[in-house]
């Protein structure tokens, strides 16, 4: 092995940089400067982002498409760049959001760390997304998942986040454990953990099956799919809004990208096992987690059901990886799922920052105080609930075209349940517009005064609702790089 | 050959026995550390496992070895994790049983 290999791994160095630069940055600067830490983040990881965008087309070196390193365990090609671009896009998405957040005055000693946490939960992300061999996505997973942990625990005085914590990290291990069994039985029988090694000695034997399984539950708490979602609800409300807009669409959206490549790459051959159960896991998903939206009142725990049932739509991609729309319309969901979620989360935590409040019942009459919060969380709303033509239809339709495009009966079943279910949620999603349009309060939420960052992601993220379903060359790109 | 498959099955139902007290005292248990000590049972069982398939099925190439190399490391990081939140649990509500963070169910 060569150490220049490590030279290959444009994305992932050029992370490292940043999450180094905001390090020494946050560490040794006085006060005074350190207040510029929020926005020298965004800065830092926007140039990383144009450098994953346009790097290869500059000639500025490290992203070559399909680099295979370190003997085929690191595998970068255009679909995972955009993968990565797109969770880029997120995160600075949040980090607008949490600018404001972390000027608060028990925040402000840790708002270090909590850009340092972030990013490394990316950059484990990244490695998760990049991975050909279960040891790194392993690693991956766990570099992504750890710090998210002390993510969660960060308002360290406050009841609910130490909850939150102990339940996520509980979880999260008990899941990693039975993932990890899954891959001890898949590395028995295969002998191998690279992908392409395992693909080709795959046999579905009792054994493998039972691995797949316990490999499916392992990821399937990571993506809180149905049965394994009981700590979503606790875990979103117990969060700071910010963390739990992070957890909601970056870490269920790389989740999502790297089971789908697992599955395809390395358990291609064993397809019929994890087939019939995602089939069950999705249609589970999808219907449980609207059932239980229904019935909350907080808007955190209400979120958390709606992304749930969201996680399901976004594994519907990963049914059709055959046609070749899957992995592209998986990804086109989670940047649109993205846009709408952080659009909805800004909102939440807006208003729970000025009034304390959190229950839908509190924004009766929000209109008429707050119009322009009101019309940006009905956006969010309509995306989510996926009703024309805001970008929420567009990915739902992409979505469901590759599942149809399959053309087996059952995936037209399941397509039909999924139907379904997205009338079943414009009940729940436009609940909260009646709230805010249609019901009167004597005493509605005051009028919030918000500050730059939070009108700043509010009206990028409204824009992005509008403009990506519209706007077609989002998609294209996507499309093409997964070609 | 036949024996070594006995030594090995061996070893992977103490590893099995392992993993599912594992899973009862993760489900049983009502304190924290007690929990924690579940999830490391867990854990430990995971890495026997990968041992014994390196050792027996494939004892040409090290990749089970090293798998639980990076575990034992990364099941370390989770430890201090999780006992850092159960610290913190502890300051502010002086216990650690896990019935009591039940604030959050409406």
């Amino acid at each position: 092995m060569s150490y220049s290999e490590f030279l290959g791994m444009g994305a992932e160095l050029s992370l490292m940089a940043v999450i180094i630069l905001l390090f020494i940055y946050d560490t040794f600067t006085s006060s005074k400067v350190g207040k510029y830490l929020p926005i020298t983040a965004i800065l830092l990881l926007g140039i990383q982002t144009l450098y994953l965008a346009f790097g290869n087309s500059l000639g500025l070196g490290g992203l070559n498409d399909d680099t295979s390193l370190f003997g085929g365990m690191y595998v970068s090609t255009n679909i995972s760049n955009v993968a990565k671009i797109i969770l880029n896009i997120g995160t600075i998405l949040v980090f607008t959001q949490a600018a404001s957040w972390v000027k608060e005055d028990d925040m402000k000693i840790r708002r270090g760390e909590y850009y340092v946490l972030t990013l490394i939960t990316l950059l484990g992300m990244y490695f998760m997304m990049s991975a050909q061999n279960f040891l790194l996505f392993f690693i991956g997973l766990e570099t992504a998942s750890l710090p998210m942990t002390a993510l969660v625990a960060i308002e360290k005085y406050k009841e609910n986040s130490y909850e939150a914590a102990a339940k996520y990290l509980f979880f999260a291990v008990f899941s990693s454990a039975l993932m990890l069994l899954g891959l001890s039985y898949i590395y028995g029988a295969t002998g191998t953990l690279y992908y392409t090694g395992i693909a080709s000695e795959l046999t579905v034997t009792p054994l493998t099956i039972v691995a797949i399984v316990l490999f499916l539950a392992g990821m399937g708490f990571k993506l809180s799919l149905v049965p394994f979602h009981l700590w979503t609800a606790d875990v979103y409300q117990g969060a700071p809004t910010v963390v739990t807009s992070y957890l909601s669409v970056i870490s269920k959206g790389a989740a999502a990208y790297a089971l789908m490549v697992a599955l395809t790459t390395a358990f291609g051959s064993g397809s019929e096992v994890w087939f019939n159960v995602l089939y069950i896991v999705i249609a589970l998903t999808i219907t449980i987690g609207n059932l239980f939206a229904i019935r909350q009142q907080n808007i955190k725990r209400f979120l958390a059901f709606s992304s749930v049932s969201q996680a399901g739509y976004i594994m519907l991609g990963v049914m059709s990886y055959e046609n070749g729309f899957g992995d592209a319309s998986l990804l086109y969901y989670v940047l649109v799922y993205i846009f709408s979620n952080i659009a909805a989360f800004a909102v939440a935590g807006a208003i729970e920052r000025a009034s304390g409040k959190l229950n839908i019942n509190d924004y009766d009459g929000l209109y008429k105080t707050n119009p322009k919060l009101s019309v940006a969380m009905m956006l969010a709303m309509f995306s989510l609930a996926g009703i024309p033509p805001f970008a929420g239809f567009f990915s739902k339709f992409f979505i469901f075209y590759s599942a149809i495009e399959t053309g087996t009966i059952p995936m037209y079943v399941l397509v039909f349940i999924a139907l379904l279910n997205t009338i079943i949620s414009l009940y729940y999603y436009l609940l909260v517009v009646k709230a805010m349009f249609l019901k009167d309060n004597e005493t509605p939420i005051a009028t919030i005064k918000s500050d730059g960052y939070t009108k700043a992601v509010v009206f990028v993220t409204a824009l992005g609702i509008i403009l990506l379903g519209l706007v077609s060359c989002v998609y294209d790109y996507i499309y093409n790089a997964a070609i | 050959m036949d024996n070594n498959l006995t030594t090995m099955y061996i070893y992977l139902a103490i590893s099995g026995i392992m993993f599912f007290a594992g899973v009862y005292g993760f489900i049983a248990r009502r304190n924290m550390l007690a929990i924690l000590i579940s999830l490391e049972l867990m854990l430990n069982a995971v890495d026997i496992n990968f041992a014994v398939f390196n050792r027996y099925m494939h004892p040409t190439v090290l990749e089970g070895y090293f798998f639980t190399l990076f575990a034992i490391a990364i099941a370390a990081a989770e430890t201090a994790i999780a006992i850092a939140i159960i610290i913190n649990i502890y300051r502010n509500i002086k216990n650690i049983k896990s019935d009591s963070l039940d604030k959050m169910k409406n």
